[in-house]
């Protein structure tokens, strides 16, 4: 049937990818509007499929595609400005350029309690989580409810296959804290894109981790990617409060902002 | 947009008009990022928000009237001084709000 009656709205299409979490991307005319180009005109950018819509002129739909699939990428929000056929720095239209990225990643090595509390806070932040142990005792459904996945294999194995999808949006944290699964973990999160990696641990497990990173290679710069002992200095005990110094330290670097983070502290973590 | 989308369904499938108005700008301090979004249908219920809690009072009035007219508009919200009753935002950003029906 090539009824239009019988399309999909852009709408329906936006509701439809939203729950996928696929991404796209809307534009709308929102001033400035002309008869060929009126306000309200609607153009549906996805990465891997034809656009839907018109915002009324091929070429201002070149260049507004173009600038749509960068917003996506990194997930930003934004009204930018175009001649009437998509001349750059003319302000005649204004389009409200809107993404709707996938929720971002959190991978999470070590099906411990901490593991549990901080799948919890981070489905409550909006972060698609995969929870990953080898042990297939420890990485169940069951424990883990809260987890998008959960994954029974070795983390730097996971990452072989996962990692080079991962960016700055991602967040990789290992709370293992055992040098037979963190060391290989760390290792291979480093070579991902990923915006923050945490690893739980001790002081001493953490300059215990450290001495064996170097040894493998992984140079001072590289080491000081990584935030360990993982989260700020709230001085919380509870799995729970630990999944929220985590989750905090995530935001505080994704932002910018001074947090006291634990790695820059000294002395017990519990005190 | 996620957030309404429930909402959004049940009015559509009822038959109700919605009006659609989303954050597009924000200068200064402002709450809510680019892409909130708030709806508002014709019975004047309310899903969803597009600042703290300040102008959504107005945000439905103004929705309401675009369903009236069926018209599109931008429509911006500043610092509110200490009028009692001024609508505007008290952390001194502005937002630009676009409002549209939801007919697309």
């Amino acid at each position: 049937m090539s009824d239009s009656s019988d399309q999909e709205s852009i709408f329906a299409t936006v509701k439809r990818l939203i729950v996928a979490e696929a991404p796209a991307a809307l534009a709308t005319i929102i001033d400035g509007g002309n008869e060929a180009s009126p306000n309200g005109a609607k153009l549906l950018v996805q990465p891997d499929a034809p656009t839907m819509g018109s915002l009324g002129h091929d070429d201002l739909d070149r260049v507004v595609i173009r600038d749509a699939l960068g917003e996506l990428a990194s997930g930003t929000s934004g009204v930018r400005h175009y001649g009437a056929t998509g001349e750059a720095r003319q302000d005649d239209l204004s389009i409200f350029i809107e993404s709707f990225a996938p929720p971002p990643q959190m991978l999470i090595f070590g099906a411990v309690d901490f593991t549990a509390a901080l799948s919890r806070v981070a489905k409550v932040l909006g972060y698609r989580v995969t929870v990953c142990d080898a042990r297939p005792v420890f990485a169940t459904r069951q424990r883990f409810p809260h987890a998008d996945d959960v994954v029974v294999d070795w983390p730097h194995r996971l990452l072989d296959n996962v990692g080079k999808d991962l960016s700055q949006r991602d967040v990789i944290c290992v709370l293992t804290h055992d040098p037979k699964f963190d060391v290989p973990a760390v290792i291979s999160a480093l070579q991902t894109e990923a915006g923050y990696i945490g690893a739980m641990g001790s002081r001493r497990t953490t300059d215990d981790r450290n001495r064996r990173l170097l040894e493998e290679g992984v140079d001072a710069a590289d080491l000081d990617r990584i935030m360990a002992p993982i989260g700020l200095d709230l001085g919380g005990r509870t799995p729970e409060e630990t999944a929220i110094s985590i989750c905090a330290e995530i935001i505080a670097m994704r932002a910018g902002r001074l947090a006291p983070s634990l790695r820059d502290a000294d002395g017990d973590i519990h005190r | 947009m996620r957030e309404i989308l429930s909402d959004l369904d049940r009015w559509q499938r009822q038959g109700k008009r919605v009006a659609l108005a989303r954050v597009v700008d924000v200068e200064g301090s402002g709450p809510r990022l680019p892409g909130a979004a708030m709806a508002v249908n014709e019975d004047g219920e309310v899903a969803g928000s597009v600042s703290g809690g300040c102008v959504e009072g107005a945000v439905v009035h103004e929705a309401l009237e675009c369903l009236e007219n069926n018209a599109r508009k931008l429509v911006t919200f500043g610092y509110s001084d200490d009028e009692a009753f001024a609508v505007g935002l008290t952390c001194g950003g502005t937002i630009h709000l676009f409002l549209e029906p939801l007919d697309w």
